[in-house]
């Protein structure tokens, strides 16, 4: 049975006339999978690798460099946190923002909630320096936040 | 400096329908590129060349000159690549003008193509600037229904189509060459060069690859003629024969420990003590600047005494900076440790090396391993040489890496043994550990 939807195949596929060769369409088909299943699964990189006419080694290389793609045994929460450690956030908290949130949800970064709904992951700069410190949920910025606005925004906010 | 810059890039910041094709186009907007459809491309490529604009992106590299190193008569494809993955610490001008004035940078994409004479544009966007894909993907569809992209521009029988490419969070892709493997869908190693890509780039064909703040640029320089620019800024010296001038305004971005954090556009050459006193509200909670990030923390770092340099792309280079980099200026204050300060910027190149390279991938590595051994209160004297021996030894400037990463990560390390060496032997003889905290990765 395919893991990537008949969907999912037609979006990966509208792809291939913007670019001269389908491997370009590599990190799109990865987002693509990654938004739907919140993971790439082996079976994903054969199927997506058969899309594009490559072996899934060359779409393995690529995915395996970027962090960003998760593995089935790490699959993310329904909210993907990042919160920035660079320098201007470290300057104005972040460090110590990155370490309370951890500590509240008993988490590390990279891990997610037991009841499956966030991931906490720390960033390297995302951009946002006026508004030190930062994060970013999924892919949306949100600046001079604090622990408690962090778990609001979350939904792990219980007090 | 006494009176007021009128903002350029940043005119139309700010204002709530500023993102659309019609409050553009009323706010005077796609004149610039009627201009240069009016001109055969190679006068649009002149122009360029005659405003002395040089390139935003870090490098400061002359952007006309870059242009003309495509193959003359070329008939196969050619491409233009956006480099929008802005992702040096301390950097959110692309940030800001794409989410506020796409069209300013999207017209600009346009001026580069027609001159270039490029086929295909890839905008390829760091995939944290989310609200920024979803303003681009917009604007590019406004354009289409207008006829500013797509086949036969407004009549000119120059064709271009813009993709939207989102990167995955590394900060390689933003070295040229990483981007177009990146965007090949490779892991984003950058190539060595030559070939530059103007020769061979993305699938092997000629390739520009341009910053967005640099287009933006272009666009203005299209509607107010290469002439205007050169009366903003800092000009050639000419005593130096080599020295391309600074022109233009820059989007300078400031953060860190100042009141008033911040994107500002100014004429280059404004000094790091103005812009943090005139236009960040100060040093936050009176206290004072012990060290200040010129341009990204890639650029090393200017001394409490070293504030009056001035932001140009000369200035941060003669006070023993990398360079201008990307114009992020960084104020870290007096109550800050630098060791603290150091570490998290070795850290940073650890985690960001691509591992091409061995002596970026160790040494980034190393460097961090030895930082937190310093911050954990077990640093020798010892370690100060070992710090020292690496940031020499490894980047394209010792002749050692493919490419620049290494020079970045190199710089912030001599520039702070060689600025604030006592501070370290303080700490090391202390053997006090740093109250900095920090959680250690799950995997």
């Amino acid at each position: 049975m395919s893991v990537l939807s008949e969907g999912l195949r037609q979006k990966i596929r509208d792809h291939f006339s913007r670019y001269p060769n389908k491997q370009a369409v590599t990190l799109p088909a990865l987002h693509l999978v990654q938004q739907e299943l919140k993971c790439v699964p082996t079976e994903a990189v054969e199927e997506v690798a058969e899309l594009l006419d490559l072996a899934p080694a060359q779409i393995f290389d690529t995915l395996s460099f970027y962090g960003f793609f998760r593995d089935e045994d790490r699959p993310l929460g329904k909210k993907r946190v990042w919160i920035c450690r660079s320098l201007p956030c470290m300057l104005r908290g972040g460090d110590q923002l990155l370490a309370e949130v951890c500590e509240k949800l008993h988490l590390s970064p990279g891990d997610t909630t037991p009841n499956g709904e966030v991931t906490i992951e720390l960033a390297e700069c995302l951009g946002a320096c006026d508004g030190a410190p930062c994060i970013l949920i999924d892919d949306e910025l949100k600046l001079n936040v604090s622990v408690e606005d962090v778990l609001r925004l979350a939904g792990e906010s219980h007090e | 400096m006494s009176e007021a810059f009128e903002p350029v890039l940043l005119r139309r910041v700010g204002k709530p329908t500023g993102a659309s094709i019609d409050a553009y186009i009323a706010d005077g907007g796609y004149n610039g590129l009627k201009k240069a459809m009016a001109m055969q491309p190679d006068e649009v490529t002149q122009t360029v060349i005659k405003s002395n604009l040089r390139g935003r992106g870090g490098a400061g590299f002359h952007t006309g000159s870059k242009w003309m190193f495509l193959p003359k008569g070329y008939t196969g494809p050619i491409y233009l690549c956006i480099n929008g993955d802005e992702s040096e610490p301390g950097t959110f001008n692309n940030r800001v003008i794409i989410e506020e004035d796409p069209h300013q940078v999207l017209e600009g994409i346009v001026i580069a193509g027609y001159a270039t004479r490029a086929t295909t544009a890839y905008f390829y966007l760091r995939y944290e600037y989310g609200r920024c894909y979803r303003t681009l993907q917009k604007a590019i569809d406004e354009m289409y229904a207008k006829n500013l992209l797509g086949k036969n521009i407004l009549g000119s029988g120059y064709s271009l189509d813009i993709h939207l490419h989102r990167g995955a969070c590394a900060y390689i892709c933003g070295e040229e060459t990483g981007l177009i493997e990146s965007l090949e869908g490779k892991r984003a190693w950058p190539r060595i060069k030559p070939p530059f890509p103007a020769i061979e780039g993305a699938f092997r064909r000629p390739t520009i690859v341009n910053n967005v703040e640099t287009l933006a640029c272009v666009t203005n320089i299209l509607d107010r003629g290469p002439e205007w620019f050169q009366t903003i800024g800092v000009p050639k010296d000419p005593n130096n024969p080599r020295d391309a001038g600074s022109y233009g305004s820059k989007l300078y971005c400031i953060s860190g420990h100042v009141n008033k954090p911040g994107l500002v556009e100014l004429p280059l050459g404004i000094t790091a003590r103005q812009l943090i006193d005139q236009h960040a509200g100060g040093v936050w909670k009176n206290r004072t600047a012990k060290a200040v990030v010129p341009g990204g923390i890639s650029m090393g770092f200017l001394s409490a005494n070293e504030l009056d340099t001035p932001l140009d792309f000369n200035g941060p280079g003669r006070a023993g900076c990398l360079g201008l980099g990307t114009a992020a200026v960084i104020v870290i204050d007096d109550h800050t440790s630098m060791i603290d300060v150091l570490y998290n910027t070795c850290r940073f190149f650890a985690h960001e090396s691509c591992g091409q390279c061995t002596p970026c991938r160790e040494g980034t590595a190393w460097s961090a391993k030895i930082l937190h051994r310093i911050r954990q209160g077990e640093g020798t004297m010892e370690d100060l040489q070992k710090l020292d021996d690496i940031s020499k030894t490894i980047g394209t400037i010792p002749g050692t890496t493919i490419c620049g990463l290494a020079d970045g990560a190199a710089w912030p390390i001599k520039n702070a043994l060689q600025k604030f060496r006592p501070e370290f032997e303080e700490f090391i003889r202390s053997g006090r550990k740093s109250e900095m905290r920090e959680v250690a990765l799950a995997h």
